[in-house]
């Protein structure tokens, strides 16, 4: 009578992962394959560069970016391009697990779900900032402003966490669907508007030397933002990936 | 297939008497105002448009949480009734608003929090609906659903505080003026009989046609496996 139930809790047990030295094992192991990965082929920083220099491109004549305009459009610009760019990134880290069956994969490994979406997650914070590290120097240079302020630092990393934590739930949902690539940012956008408004005004605040009681507002968003979504995430991540 | 059950009968009977009371007292109980004139006629219906549009969000959100952890598919179908519902309603609040908005800011649109707000809330609409059309399988969608009508509801209150940092124009009618509102007025006590009696009315409405949907989508799950069976 006793094996019966006994073997039927070894099948069913979802996390035989309690430890969190085991949860930070295959956090790394996770974030660790999507690097090797993308070493090799070089395919999704390599298109979300291209794309983001396009994008500051575009601006340039469509906005007229002269010297009066750059003071205060500069960020607008940045957080349009660190979103576009973004979204590219994004559908491709997913689409790349959903493509070769890796997802299925990874969702049969004994680890904890949440550990795959923080592997996820924190692959896709490293592709967005390796981009935002190469952008910012590129438009420094191009227009002459510069852009290397530990608060303009602060808040593009915030804002990047409150963007990849919300977007790699959202794609990882929008891969399963019929209408994948289209709907990453219909799903998305409006989603992250709090992130991009906080951190366009937070970012204009630095670079125009704003008091810094007319910034923290802004900060503080960015970060109630990050903590409700990153919680948020975690826990329905588990209903996402359900099969 | 059941018939239509005897409450919902009396349901739709209430709700267009109402309805019909309701057009009636804004236009002809409901005192002129003195400085906006006919078009501040237009705040009763829009408020209370504004208010169905928001009570779907709600219902969806709570109808989210319920599927996900009941995993009920009667949840999913209140869920999904409740944005389609809301997502007309909203769009009839924001049209009726900018006409009110001509008349009284002389736009027909601003960058104010709640309008921006509401534009935003009404892309949810549109995202959710579009994400639902993108899935087959009706389990998954179920679950997409919920997961992004949750993740919605914790979002828009964000942007909403978001953008209030900027100063508002938005009269607040209830609750308070903000400083530098255009086209507040105080109300009258027939005016605020009319103004409840709306929300009323347009709660009756929203609780009507969610039922009806509700009828329809279980109709559409039956008709659905009805389908399946013979298909096999």
């Amino acid at each position: 009578m006793q094996p019966i139930p006994q073997t039927e809790n070894q099948v069913m047990r979802k996390e035989p992962t309690l430890g969190l030295g085991q949860f930070i094992r295959s956090l790394t192991a996770i974030i660790w394959k999507d690097m090797a990965a993308e070493l090799r082929s070089r395919e999704l920083l390599s298109a979300m560069l291209v794309f983001a220099l396009l994008v500051i491109l575009i601006f340039n004549f469509s906005l007229e970016l002269d010297a009066q305009a750059r003071t205060t459009v500069t960020s607008g610009v940045l957080w349009a391009t660190f979103a576009f760019a973004g979204t590219l990134g994004l559908n491709r880290s997913m689409a790349m697990e959903k493509d070769r069956g890796c997802l299925d994969g990874l969702l049969l490994a004994p680890v904890d779900r949440s550990a795959i979406y923080f592997g996820k997650a924190i692959g896709n914070l490293i592709f967005m900032l390796i981009v935002e590290a190469i952008v910012l120097p590129v438009y420094s240079v191009l227009y002459s402003v510069n852009l290397f302020k530990p608060g303009l630092l602060l808040v593009i990393l915030l804002g990047s966490i409150g963007y990849v934590a919300v977007g790699t739930l959202l794609s990882t949902m929008a891969v399963q669907t019929r209408t994948r690539d289209v709907l990453l940012p219909i799903l998305l956008f409006p989603l992250v508007i709090p992130v991009l408004i906080a951190a366009v005004k937070g970012s204009t605040g630095f670079l125009q030397g704003a008091a810094s009681e007319d910034i923290l507002p802004w900060i503080n968003l960015l970060i109630v933002y990050d903590v409700i979504f990153v919680a948020a995430a975690f826990m329905v991540f588990d209903y996402i990936v359900e099969e | 297939m059941e018939p239509k059950p005897r409450l919902l009968a009396i349901l739709d009977i209430v709700t267009i008497l109402l309805f019909i009371t309701a057009v009636g007292m804004v236009f002809l109980y409901a005192p002129l105002e003195a400085v906006m004139g006919q078009v501040q006629r237009v705040f009763y219906f829009h408020v209370a448009n504004a208010w169905v549009g928001m009570l779907g969000f709600l219902v969806a959100a709570i109808s989210g949480v319920a599927f996900l952890r009941k995993g009920d598919r009667k949840w999913d179908i209140a869920g999904m009734a409740a944005v389609e519902i809301s997502f007309v309603f909203f769009f009839i609040a924001i049209v009726s608003g900018s006409i009110w908005a001509r008349g009284s800011w002389g736009t027909w649109w601003t960058w104010d929090p709640r309008l921006t707000t509401a534009a935003i809330v009404e892309l949810v609409y549109a995202a959710y609906l579009m994400l639902r059309q993108g899935i087959d399988d009706p389990d998954r969608r179920a679950r997409f659903g919920a997961v992004y009508a949750i993740l919605s509801f914790i979002s828009v209150p964000l942007t909403f505080i978001s953008i209030r940092i900027f100063r508002t124009i938005h009269p607040v009618i209830i609750g308070g003026g903000a400083a530098g509102a255009e086209g507040s007025f105080d109300m009258t006590p027939k005016m605020l009989q009319t103004f409840m009696f709306s929300l009323l009315t347009f709660s009756f409405i929203f609780a009507d046609l969610l039922w009806h949907r509700i009828r329809l989508g279980k109709l559409a799950d039956k008709t659905e496996n009805l389908r399946l069976k013979v298909l096999q």
